[in-house]
């Protein structure tokens, strides 16, 4: 009897840490090759043959098709350059230069990686459409209200992503630090 | 007490191997993943337009807005598969995918150096059964080994502006993905 108990506790305590190991590193992804640039991080490997195992399995459970290698590498954003969460109610500046690269996109989307609805249906920038200073640098707010110059909306919701995707560019597995690829810095400049 | 402790260990070390058995195992299990989204809504051995990405309605999370996608699900086991693809006026590229989503292959327009990528997809054993000359005069066509019979292939064509997005879209209607139906070249 007691042996029973036994086996039968060490077994659910095995599928509950198992598979709640597996659930964890699936939704909130893992620290392995990734590459993290103030506030933004990529994983170059995901676009790869060798991609890592527990990048395969949040591939699997998201639904997304990674950006391949030969094509580009996507840098994401959920917090700003102090760690704090972006919040859709509050002005949020992406500013500065990107690195080298024919073309890049800056995209919002929600927790779920859905876009987020808005008047303007604008949902991110190109490299193109963007508004630069002199020096070729770039502001991007991203606020709930509308606001001058290159405005992202976040249609006021309370958590997002910022993701921005390079496309045809050097950056990828080899590169490690900020000075390989400048990325813009991301900063919450108020919140009502 | 002292059982109570090894049971706890055991099962923390069994539960080691539930995880990483069911880390390998989820690509594999997984049914809302990309290729499972796309199969009801993509012909096999055709290319099919992507219905563009709007707040209500995705075909896929994370897609980039900016691009117009075109998909091509294929199966090699009828034979290779040609593929021509116009270039766009701003930026376009190829990928190809796994049925498990492994990026496993990547062109973008200036690394293809025409305006039109041609490439030809085939399975390994495909491509060790090509004539051996046949390598060699191929230097201008450019052949990737698919790691399985079954994947995809994503066309994705930049609108730089909003506006120029139907341009980009007419671009990838241009393209074709189809079985090789010629018998391969014969030696000469």
């Amino acid at each position: 009897m007691r042996l029973i108990f036994v086996t039968l506790l060490a077994l659910i305590l095995a599928t509950v840490v198992g598979l709640g190991a597996t659930w964890m590193t699936a939704t909130r992804g893992t620290d392995l090759g990734t590459l993290t640039i103030g506030a933004w991080t990529a994983r170059p490997k995901t676009g790869t043959a060798d991609v890592d195992p527990y990048s395969r399995a949040s591939i699997a459970r998201s639904g997304e098709l990674p950006v391949g290698t030969g094509d580009g590498v996507a840098f994401s954003a959920t917090r700003d350059d102090r760690k704090q969460p972006l919040d859709g109610r509050c002005d949020v500046v992406v500013s500065g230069i990107t690195p080298a690269a024919r073309f890049w996109t800056l995209t919002l989307y929600d927790s779920r990686g859905r876009l987020v609805a808005n008047s303007l249906q604008r949902y991110g920038f190109t490299s193109q459409e963007i508004i630069r200073g002199a020096d070729g640098s770039f502001e991007v707010r991203v606020a709930a209200r509308s606001r001058s110059g290159n405005w992202l909306p976040t249609g006021g919701i309370e958590r997002y992503a910022l993701v921005l995707r390079l496309y045809d560019t050097p950056v990828g597995v080899a590169t490690r630090t900020q000075r390989d690829a400048p990325m813009p810095s991301v900063t919450t400049v108020g919140c009502p | 007490m002292i059982r109570l402790l090894f049971t706890i260990i055991a099962g923390v070390l069994l539960g080691g191997i539930v995880h990483l058995v069911s880390v390998l195992a989820l690509p594999r299990i997984a049914t809302q993943d990309a290729y499972s989204r796309l199969a009801p809504i993509t012909k096999l051995n055709a290319t099919t337009p992507l219905p563009l990405p709007d707040p209500s309605s995705a075909p896929l999370p994370f897609m980039d807005p900016a691009f117009a996608v075109a998909v091509c699900r294929y199966d090699l086991s009828g034979g290779p598969i040609k593929l021509t693809v116009p270039v766009s006026q701003a930026y376009t590229s190829v990928s190809f995918y796994t049925r498990n989503e492994v990026a496993y292959y990547a062109i973008n327009d200036r690394s293809a150096g025409r305006k039109v990528i041609e490439l030809d997809l085939m399975t390994e054993a495909q491509h060790a059964a090509l004539p051996e000359d046949e390598d060699v005069t191929a230097a201008d066509r450019l052949i990737i080994d698919s790691p399985g019979a079954a994947g995809l292939i994503v066309m994705k064509a930049l609108a730089p502006e909003p506006g120029l997005m139907p341009q980009a879209q007419a671009s990838l209607a241009a393209s074709s993905c189809k079985v090789q139906t010629e018998p391969m070249p014969t030696r000469r």
